[in-house]
């Protein structure tokens, strides 16, 4: 059993995640007996690395693989292959005590607030539950703690004993946020975290999340599907698409100039109302829908939709590069196409 | 459509302390409960019927086995409902018998629970394989015609309340079986399960103490009706003449006297009247708790 | 232009299980003319769903109009009869859902349940249906149109299933369309995209659209008009670029205030500013005083504030109206 002083980082290089080539398959079905099933494609070839400290933003629509690969790496969905180094560990290897112990470290805190709390439990039990299944701590020192989170995470001491459903919306996710904090991870996964609160809940949480993140040095992956949102957010952001990550920088050069007409889609998307939206809309905005991630087409996963795409995009698909510092961007015609002016 | 929020939430200031006590969702249901009259009046009349057969001894000791008097005797005042074929006292054997109708249906109410809990929970935690497998023997259960399987099973083993009761339980539990994977499948992809993994839940640890409470609900409504079944499908068996002839049960009373029924209605009248308002009761008190715990799920949008 | 739908003093309530009707929505005017959009923007529990189903006559169980008018082109639709009101329903309003999966019946194809809608107001035969329904599907840019009028609804992607309720709500030529958060449940490149087929169908049709959003800054687009509602109240109204570039109200401020805009171009990275928050939540249904409904969250209320009621709805310009007591310092 550890202490509770005992949570000190298994190590303290740059880097405190690595995701190497993550790929997850679900089986879809048949379409007919006797025939090889389909695989969705959720998570195909993914690579990136998380900063200590920082938080490092995954956007993208439906069905890009954002969210499984936040799943994957709590181990909450089977992995196909990859790696997923937590301080020298790949935790896709982890078994029982092992993941046990990797999962002091990671948490994360769900997207629908109402479905991420057990009904049926008092809210003081819920924090408890990580502390009681990981071990962490006397029963004592457990009831301590679960006061002291209330207290950080704006809940008052006797929200302990009242249930879920006698919360509003934002409280209960500041419940699941105090979950999460309760084993004093070293890097949380926010999974669409605040996307199912009302806008003016949805600041408090932020604020409340960037307020823990100072306090306690911790490191986030910030999934969401709101640019607004990801830019203030984050500090580096990977921009997904039916399972490919296709651009990943700071957040300050992918938004001063992205290399993927898919994040230029996503910009003309989300531009602020103004003469540069209608101009962004006109050129940028891809018509219709993501396609479906079961038995993806081979070339690029954006070539149907994509208004620049050639024959190459089709065929083959394109790889990963680096166009600057800490800019990867996987377009075969990156170095040709300019992106967008901003100015109007 | 936008939720509007029914149930009032904690306060208005997220740092004020909450003004309503912690009201936990049992409670909350029983509340519910008390507020539906046909679930009430069910639960005074299975009450009645329970206290009856508990204190009836004391205020009527006459053993039902013993032969009191003339065959047929029409109900007076020594023998309250008369007497059956053999001369044996009705109302005594009513008494005595509730008792054995009613731990028969309790019991194999339980043994139908417990079993269908099992196979259902394993089913829809796991999936896949065993899901498959166990999903398989199910469905043989199913197939199988419940009244002549039991008496198959009866016939075999003999026939003792215990076997009988334990056929019940063996023929019944497919459809608990059925309800509570259903239910595993659906909780099985929340969040808050999710979240428990995450936090470092075992899989027993998440059958047990985080989806069995939540898919039980609906599982506490079917057993409840599983006893009324119970009971009913003790008095069929005991009326095609398989029942234990050494312990007097309401459907052996039946059974006994169904030739009689022209000449001595009383002996057959009262068992088959006890029989009814037992089965009533229960799905009475079946429907006040689907009713007082539905509300709580359809609140949750 | 005339006003095609006016709805006046419009107030809801809910009964509660002790028989109690408490407010859900409170006084509510405004006013639509065709070919024009107004826009009911507030955070969910504000009421502006109940409008919606008030408008439409399809108020769930518990909920009762209680008091108000609501005018089609001068027609009482709260005493319409229920025969009436099912003529309306289609030719007069039509309704489009914020999640088109449940509002779409998965046993019948879309053409079938277009065509449906066209059948049941113009009286055409099945063979016309059809070519309606693909026209309809062509009007709101479904590639294909002639496959996908016999797909299931499952077959389509959300947004291809947004546009069918589009083309569905459009079949009867409705006079007024109440959209209800269209867009909530889509992807953000395919919200873009329904807002723009929202506006071309309007300039097309002269369609009256009433769209109901939580999202203040997105409706700045297609609305001519923001009414904003706070717990029930409508607390700010006018023209929509008057309300977004000019909020009077703390509350509107605040709303507009707390979502974080994207900012493009070049830019030094910048260390974390706290959004601006609006502290505390909208007082639960019940719970809600005489006194003005945003006092307990509001930074800039006074003793005055506390010491009155709520304060009328009263115009700060021609086409710019505010509930508050402190409109007039607020607006310099």
């Amino acid at each position: 059993m550890t202490t509770l002083q005992a949570a000190a980082p298994p190590d303290s290089s740059e880097f405190v995640l690595n995701v190497n080539d993550l790929v997850v398959h679900f089986e879809a079905g048949r379409k007919r007996p006797l025939q090889a099933p389909s695989f969705v494609h959720a998570v195909d070839g993914v690579s990136f690395r998380v900063r200590r400290g920082t938080s490092f933003g995954i956007v993208g629509e439906s069905g890009s693989g954002k969210s499984t690969t936040a799943q994957a790496i709590m181990r909450l969905v089977p992995a196909t292959s990859g790696q997923i180094v937590f301080g020298e560990r790949n935790i896709l290897d982890l078994t029982g005590k092992g993941l046990r112990e990797v999962r002091k470290h990671l948490q994360i805190v769900f997207q629908d607030p109402f479905s991420a709390l057990n009904p049926r439990r008092r809210a003081g039990e819920q924090i408890r539950e990580p502390l009681d299944l990981l071990g962490i701590g006397t029963p004592g020192e457990r009831d301590e703690r679960v006061r002291r989170l209330l207290a950080e995470v704006g809940l008052p001491p006797n929200a302990a004993n009242l249930f879920p459903h006698q919360f509003s919306g934002g409280q209960r996710q500041r419940l699941c946020i105090a979950r999460a904090l309760a084993p004093e991870p070293d890097l949380i996964v926010c999974d669409e975290a605040v996307s199912a609160l009302d806008v003016a809940i949805q600041a408090q949480i932020l604020n409340l999340l960037k307020r823990l993140q100072r306090e306690r040095q911790l490191t986030y992956i910030f999934i969401s599907h709101d640019l607004g949102v990801i830019q203030q957010f984050c500090d580096e952001i990977a921009v997904m698409y039916l399972g490919k990550i296709v651009e990943q920088a700071p957040a300050a050069t992918i938004f001063a100039e992205p290399r993927h007409p898919y994040t230029w889609s996503l910009i003309a998307a989300a531009a602020p109302p103004g003469p540069t939206r209608e101009a962004l809309k006109q050129h940028y905005l891809v018509k219709g829908d993501p396609p479906s991630p079961v038995d993806p087409p081979p070339g690029c996963r954006f070539a149907q939709r994509c208004p620049s795409a050639v024959d190459q995009c089709r065929k083959s698909l394109p790889l990963q590069e680096s166009i600057g510092t800490n800019h990867y961007v996987a377009c075969h015609r990156a170095a040709e196409l300019l992106p967008p002016s901003f100015d109007g | 459509m936008t939720t509007i929020e029914t149930s009032t939430p904690l306060a208005v200031e997220s740092s004020s302390p909450p003004v309503r006590p912690s009201a936990s969702p049992g409670r909350v249901a029983f509340r519910q409960f008390l507020r539906s009259p046909s679930g009430v009046c069910g639960a005074c009349l299975l009450i009645l019927i329970v206290l009856g057969t508990a204190i009836g001894p004391v205020v009527y000791p006459v053993d039902p086995l013993d032969l009191v008097g003339g065959p047929f005797t029409a109900p007076s005042a020594d023998a309250w409902l008369g007497t059956d074929y053999l001369g044996r006292d009705v109302l005594a054997g009513l008494i005595y018998g509730g008792r054995a109708s009613l731990a028969v249906g309790a019991v194999a109410a339980l043994i139908t629970i417990a079993i269908g809990l099992t196979v259902g929970a394993l089913s829809g935690f796991f999936g896949g394989a065993i899901d498959a497998a166990l999903v398989k023997i199910t469905e043989f259960f199913q197939i199988l015609p419940p009244l002549l399987f039991a008496m198959v099973l009866v016939t075999l083993f003999g026939q003792k309340l215990t076997t009988i009761t334990l056929a019940i339980g063996a023929v019944s539990w497919t459809s608990a079986a059925r309800l509570t994977r259903a239910e595993f499948m659906r909780l099985r992809n929340l969040d808050f399960v999710k979240a428990s993994r995450a936090a470092g839940a075992g899989d027993a640890y998440l059958i047990l103490r985080v989806l069995l409470p939540n898919a039980l609900p609906p599982v506490i409504v079917s057993a409840t009706l599983a006893i009324g079944v119970a009971i009913l499908f003790e008095g069929g068996l005991s009326f095609l003449g398989l029942g234990d002839p050494n312990t007097m049960s309401w459907g052996l009373m039946l059974g006994q006297n169904r030739n009689y029924v022209l000449d001595a209605w009383w002996a057959v009248i009262f068992p088959g009247a006890a029989i009814f308002l037992a089965v009533l009761s229960i799905s009475l008190v079946g429907d006040g708790v689907n009713d007082a715990i539905n509300p709580r799920l359809r609140r949750r949008m | 232009m005339s006003t095609l739908l006016k709805v006046e003093n419009l107030s809801v309530g809910m009964r509660g299980s002790t028989g109690v009707v408490v407010p859900v929505l409170e006084n509510l005017s405004f006013a639509v003319e065709a070919g024009r959009t107004m826009a009911l923007v507030g955070e969910s529990g504000c009421g502006k769903s109940m409008t919606a189903l008030a408008i439409m006559r399809l108020l769930p169980e518990d909920f009762v109009v209680t008091s108000g008018r609501i005018l089609l082109e001068g027609e009482d639709i709260l005493s319409a009869s229920p025969k009436r009101m099912r003529s309306l329903r289609g030719n007069g309003i039509s309704m489009i859902f914020q999640e088109p999966m449940t509002a779409l019946n998965p046993l019948f194809t879309v053409g079938d349940q277009i065509g449906e809608v066209l059948r049941w107001h113009s009286g055409v035969g099945l063979a016309e249906a059809e070519q309606q329904a693909i026209a309809l599907l062509r009007a709101v840019q479904i590639p294909a149109p002639e496959q996908r009028v016999k797909a299931y609804p499952h077959q389509l992607s959300g947004g291809m299933r947004q546009r069918v309720m589009i083309a569905m709500a459009l079949a009867g030529r409705p006079k007024l369309l109440i959209a209800d958060e269209p867009t909530t449940a889509l992807d953000v490149t395919v919200q873009a995209q329904i807002f723009d087929l929202l506006a071309d169908l309007q300039k097309e049709t002269k369609t009256a659209i009433v769209l109901i959003t939580h999202d203040l800054g997105a409706v700045a687009e297609l609305a001519d008009d923001i009414s904003v509602l706070y717990a029930g109240r409508c607390i700010e109204s006018g023209d929509a670029d008057s309300v977004v570039s000019h909020p009077c109200h703390p509350y509107t401020r605040g709303l507009l205030d707390c979502v974080p805009q994207l900012k493009l171009g070049p830019r030094p990275p910048q260390a974390w500013s706290d959004l601006a928050e609006i502290a505390g939540m909208v007082p639960p249904l019940g719970a809600r005083g005489p006194d003005c409904a945003f006092l307990a969250r509001c930074r800039e209320a006074s003793e005055l504030c506390r010491s009155r009621l709520q304060p009328a709805l009263e115009p700060i310009t021609d086409d710019h109206a505010v509930s508050c007591w402190r409109k007039s310092e607020l607006a310099a």
